[in-house]
């Protein structure tokens, strides 16, 4: 089981929030294929929000495909997103902390590194595969 | 869905000669949260008696779940009220609430109100002038859901909490919503608009006795948008749009507009506005100069 963090002041609206936490969850192999999300009582019920916005995160999940709604017992996972097995983010995420370790004794501060991974990957985009979102990119 | 759990038309309160509210037409649809919104004395708590029963209106209508608001056992089984200042007998523990509830509603699930305060670690045999105010709040709360009430109408519940016992008590208050699959309607009033952006989907703003807004809070936000630009003639905008609010410098000015269609003016850059952003635009619009320097604070941010 997952829980959910919602930023008020993050700019991004409450209901993609926890989308994006589900996708990146998915991602990461915390949440596996069967696993039940968190209801929406327990959700609003941990993190004050809304109940119609965990409604409407967990139906732009399911028609994404990635979770199922069965009647009577809950929100369940479908299938993971597309992308690389569960430990490819943990691999490439330790590869980054060396870079960013080296970034930061050449003398960048976070707010270079976060331009020149932003400009990187925007260079980098034409030679993406088109089926990737911009927005799975950045998360 | 659709259906509207509250429907005001022309409702107006005058007490003798000062006038408290005037010509309010709002609409809630059911299984909303609904935020009440405006400065202290543009007619937030007069609203919210009016709908309660607890006043009687001095003009127009108003209709909860399709009855008119009075002071009989039918329509309160239906509708809870929490005050400002919690009404609980300070010397009665929770479950001697409890008992005098039993007796006084037609409806009372009291098992409820065990579950969501035992869930809470909060005492049930203390006397609740010995609890801290958080947990007084959620005593409150859970007494006025014992009822199964389908409206809820809560006067600025959390102002004097902490952040903490702040977001416990939303908790609550998210969790019955949830749990009642629809079919309550909450409206609250509060100046925390950060928690009111996280918990409501619907907004109601007064100012100076009248509504400036209501509705969907997503399409509201969306309606409306900060537009930066030169310091200029603003006729050829306004004859489209409506600007709410300008806060300007010598050279720049940044409006709030409530669109109606594009804006064709390349000058102006167009943002999106946060519930902050509308709530003090609308109050800067038409408040008295005491808030002239919030809405400003706002802007600045």
């Amino acid at each position: 089981m997952i829980t959910f963090r919602v930023d008020g002041r993050s700019g991004v609206p409450p209901y993609l929030q926890i989308v994006q936490q589900v996708r990146q969850a998915l991602r990461m192999g915390v949440l596996d294929v069967g696993d039940q999300l968190p209801t929406v009582r327990e959700v609003v019920a941990a993190v004050a929000i809304n109940p119609n916005t965990v409604l409407k995160a967990y139906r732009d999940l399911e028609r994404e495909g990635l979770v199922e709604a069965r009647a009577g017992q809950g929100t369940f996972v479908k299938r993971r997103p597309p992308g690389p097995p569960p430990g490819t983010h943990s691999r490439l995420g330790r590869s980054l902390e060396h870079w960013v370790r080296e970034a930061r004794e050449a003398g960048l501060d976070d707010e270079s590194i976060e331009s020149l991974l932003r400009v990187t990957l925007r260079s980098a985009e034409t030679a993406v595969d088109s089926h990737h979102s911009p927005e799975e990119e950045i998360a | 869905m659709n259906t509207c759990a509250i429907e005001t038309q022309g409702l107006s309160k005058r007490y003798h000669r000062v006038t408290a509210l005037s010509d309010c037409s709002v609409t809630v649809p059911e299984g909303r949260i609904s935020a009440l919104v405006g400065p202290n004395g543009a007619g937030k708590t007069t609203l919210l008696r009016l709908l309660a029963g607890l006043a009687r209106p001095t003009g127009g209508s108003a209709l909860v779940l399709g009855g008119t608001p009075r002071q009989d056992p039918a329509f309160l089984s239906e509708v809870g009220f929490l005050a400002q200042e919690i009404p609980l007998y300070r010397r009665f523990s929770a479950q001697d609430h409890i008992q005098v509830g039993a007796h006084m509603n037609l409806r009372w699930d009291a098992e409820s109100v065990r579950t969501r305060l035992t869930g809470l670690n909060i005492p049930l045999d203390r006397p609740v002038g010995k609890l801290s105010g958080g947990q007084r709040a959620q005593v409150a709360l859970a007494l006025t859901l014992a009822k199964q009430p389908r409206v809820l109408l809560l006067d600025e519940p959390v102002a004097a909490l902490d952040p903490l016992a702040r977001r416990h008590f939303l908790g609550t208050l998210t969790a019955a919503v949830a749990e009642s699959g629809g079919e309550l309607t909450v409206v609250l009033s509060s100046h925390l608009i950060t928690d009111l952006e996280r918990v409501s989907d619907h907004m109601i703003l007064l100012s100076a006795s009248r509504v400036q807004l209501c509705g969907d809070t997503d399409e509201l936000l969306a309606e409306h948008k900060l537009l930066v630009g030169p310091r200029k003639d603003t006729a050829a905008l306004e004859r489209m749009h409506k600007v709410v609010h300008t806060v300007s410098t010598p050279r720049q000015a940044r409006l709030l507009v409530r669109l109606s269609g594009p804006v064709f003016d390349p000058a102006y850059e167009a943002e999106d506005v946060s519930l902050e952003d509308l709530v003090l635009g609308y109050m800067g619009a038409d408040a008295p100069a005491a808030y002239a320097h919030l809405a400003a604070v706002g802007d600045d941010q």
